[in-house]
C-alpha cells in the first residue's frame, strides 16, 4: 500500500513542479496585456509617475494628477489628429478607445499627490506677479485669468498647479513648433501669442511659480 | 631620388616602431590607472569596456554609476552577481572615491559590443521607438534618449552587452532591485521574452 502511494506521489510531485513553472512562466505580463482599465493605469503611470505626479526621463513627463480630464481627452485627441506633434504619445493614444480615454481621464482627476518640485526657486516671486497680473506692456494676460487663482484650471483649460517645471518650460518655449499643426485651428491657438511674448526668464519663473502651487 | 626618399621613409618608420616598442614595454594596459580603478577594470575590462557579466562601465552616466555603487552599498541591487561580488567591491568605498570613479569611467569613449543577433535588431528598435502600446509596453526612448545615450542617473544603454542587457531585464521582472524608486520594475513585468531578446540585440548594437 505504501509502495504504491510513494509511486503515485512522486509523478504527481513532477506534475505539479511542471505546472507551477508553468504557471509561473504565463504570469510573466499576462495581467498586464490584457485590455483592461487597470493595466492601462499602469501603462500611464510608468512614464508619468506612480501616483501621477510626473517624472523626468529623458523628456519630462507632465504631472497628470488632478488635470481637468476635458483637457486631458482633448490633448490625447490632438496626438492621434497629429495636431499636437509627439511621436511618443502619438503611439500610446492612438490604441485607445474612446471610452477607454474618458475612464483614464476620471481617473487622473481624482489624484492629489505632492508637486514634483525640484524647481529654481530663486524667481518664484516674479513668477508669482507673472501668474497674477500678467505683463501688460509685453501683451501677456495675468495666467490666472484663465487658469484659475489657484491655476487648477477649467474644463479645457489645463490645471497648471504642481506641473513638472521642465515640462512647463519646455511647452511655453516650443509652442508653436508643437501646438495647433495642421489646418484644423484648435484650443492651443490662444496660448500661442502668449507663449511668444514671454522672454525665456520669465517663462522659467512662470514655470517655478507654479510648479510649487499644491 | 626616389630611392633616397624611399630610404628616409623607411627610416622614419623603423624610428617609429623602435619607440613605439619602448612606450609598449614600459606602459601595460592599466598604465596611468590608480589601484582604485584596476580593482574594477579586473573585471569590468580594460577600459573599463565590460567584460562578461561585468558591465561596460565606460560612457556611463557618471550619476548613474555613483547611483548603482550607492544600491550595492545599500543593498537594494540584489540581484545574484551584485550580491556576489559588488556588495563587498563598494562596501569600504567612501561616497567621495565612488564619485571620482564615476566621473573617470564615463569620460571614456564607449565601444559597441556589436554581440546581439543582428535578425532581431529591427524589432528591437520598433519596440525601443513605440513600445507595444496595444500590450502596454512603453517607449524606451521616453527615459532613456533616442540614441539609447542615457541622461543624469538614467542609463546609457547603447552598446551595452546582448547578456548583460538581457539578465538585466529578466531580473526587473524577476522582482530584483525593487528598493529602488524606478520604473522599470513595471517596463519588464511586460516585455516578454522574445521582445527581451530583441531589445538587447538592438541596444548590443547601438554606437
Amino acid at each position: 500500500m505504501r509502495v504504491i502511494s510513494l509511486r503515485l506521489a512522486l509523478p504527481t510531485a513532477m506534475l505539479a513542479l511542471v505546472f507551477s513553472a508553468a504557471g509561473h512562466a504565463e504570469n510573466r505580463g499576462a495581467p498586464a496585456r490584457q485590455g483592461g482599465l487597470e493595466a492601462k493605469l499602469e501603462y500611464c503611470k510608468t512614464c508619468h509617475g506612480l501616483s501621477g505626479q510626473g517624472y523626468l526621463g529623458y523628456f519630462p513627463m507632465p504631472r497628470l494628477a488632478g488635470q481637468q480630464p476635458e483637457y486631458i481627452e482633448a490633448q490625447l485627441r490632438a496626438f492621434i489628429e497629429r495636431r499636437r506633434t509627439n511621436p511618443i504619445m502619438f503611439n500610446v493614444a492612438h490604441v485607445l478607445s474612446p471610452s477607454m480615454l474618458t475612464a483614464l481621464a476620471m481617473h487622473f482627476r481624482d489624484l492629489n499627490p505632492r508637486p514634483f518640485g525640484g524647481a529654481p526657486r530663486g524667481s518664484i516671486a516674479t513668477g508669482k506677479k507673472i501668474f497674477e497680473e500678467g505683463l501688460p506692456e509685453a501683451n501677456v494676460p495675468a495666467c490666472s485669468a484663465c487658469h484659475g487663482t489657484e491655476g487648477k484650471g477649467q474644463n479645457e483649460i489645463p490645471r497648471l498647479a504642481g506641473q513638472v517645471y521642465a515640462y512647463t518650460v519646455g511647452q511655453l518655449r516650443g509652442w508653436k513648433q508643437v501646438r495647433g499643426q495642421g489646418s484644423t485651428v484648435d484650443t492651443s491657438a490662444i496660448m500661442a501669442p502668449t507663449a511668444h511674448n514671454l522672454t525665456r526668464s520669465q517663462v522659467e519663473a512662470v514655470a517655478a511659480y507654479v510648479s510649487y502651487l499644491q | 631620388m626616389h630611392k633616397a626618399r624611399k630610404l628616409e621613409v623607411m627610416k622614419r618608420i623603423g624610428l617609429k616602431i623602435a619607440i613605439l616598442a619602448i612606450v609598449a614595454s614600459a606602459a601595460p594596459a592599466w598604465a596611468g590607472e590608480s589601484a582604485a580603478v584596476r580593482n574594477c577594470t579586473w573585471c569590468h575590462g580594460t577600459s573599463g569596456q565590460g567584460f562578461m557579466v561585468a558591465p561596460r562601465l565606460a560612457g556611463q552616466r557618471p550619476q548613474y554609476i555613483e547611483s548603482q555603487m550607492r544600491s550595492f552599498r545599500e543593498h537594494t541591487r540584489d540581484n545574484p552577481f551584485s550580491k556576489q561580488y559588488m556588495w563587498y567591491a563598494v562596501a569600504a568605498l567612501s561616497p567621495h572615491a565612488a564619485r571620482d570613479l564615476a566621473i573617470y569611467f564615463a569620460t571614456i569613449p564607449p565601444k559597441a559590443a556589436n554581440d546581439g543577433d543582428r535578425n532581431l535588431a529591427a524589432k528591437g528598435k520598433t519596440i525601443y521607438l513605440d513600445g507595444i502600446p496595444e500590450s502596454n509596453v512603453v517607449s524606451c526612448y521616453a527615459c532613456h534618449g533616442p540614441n539609447a545615450e542615457g541622461v543624469r542617473d538614467i542609463p546609457r544603454l547603447g552598446g551595452l552587452a546582448y547578456f548583460y542587457l538581457k539578465g538585466r531585464l529578466e531580473q526587473w521582472g524577476q522582482g530584483y532591485h525593487s528598493g529602488t524608486a524606478s520604473p522599470m520594475p513595471m517596463v519588464a513585468s511586460h516585455l516578454g521574452p522574445e521582445e527581451i531578446e530583441a531589445l538587447a540585440s538592438y541596444l548590443s548594437f547601438v554606437k
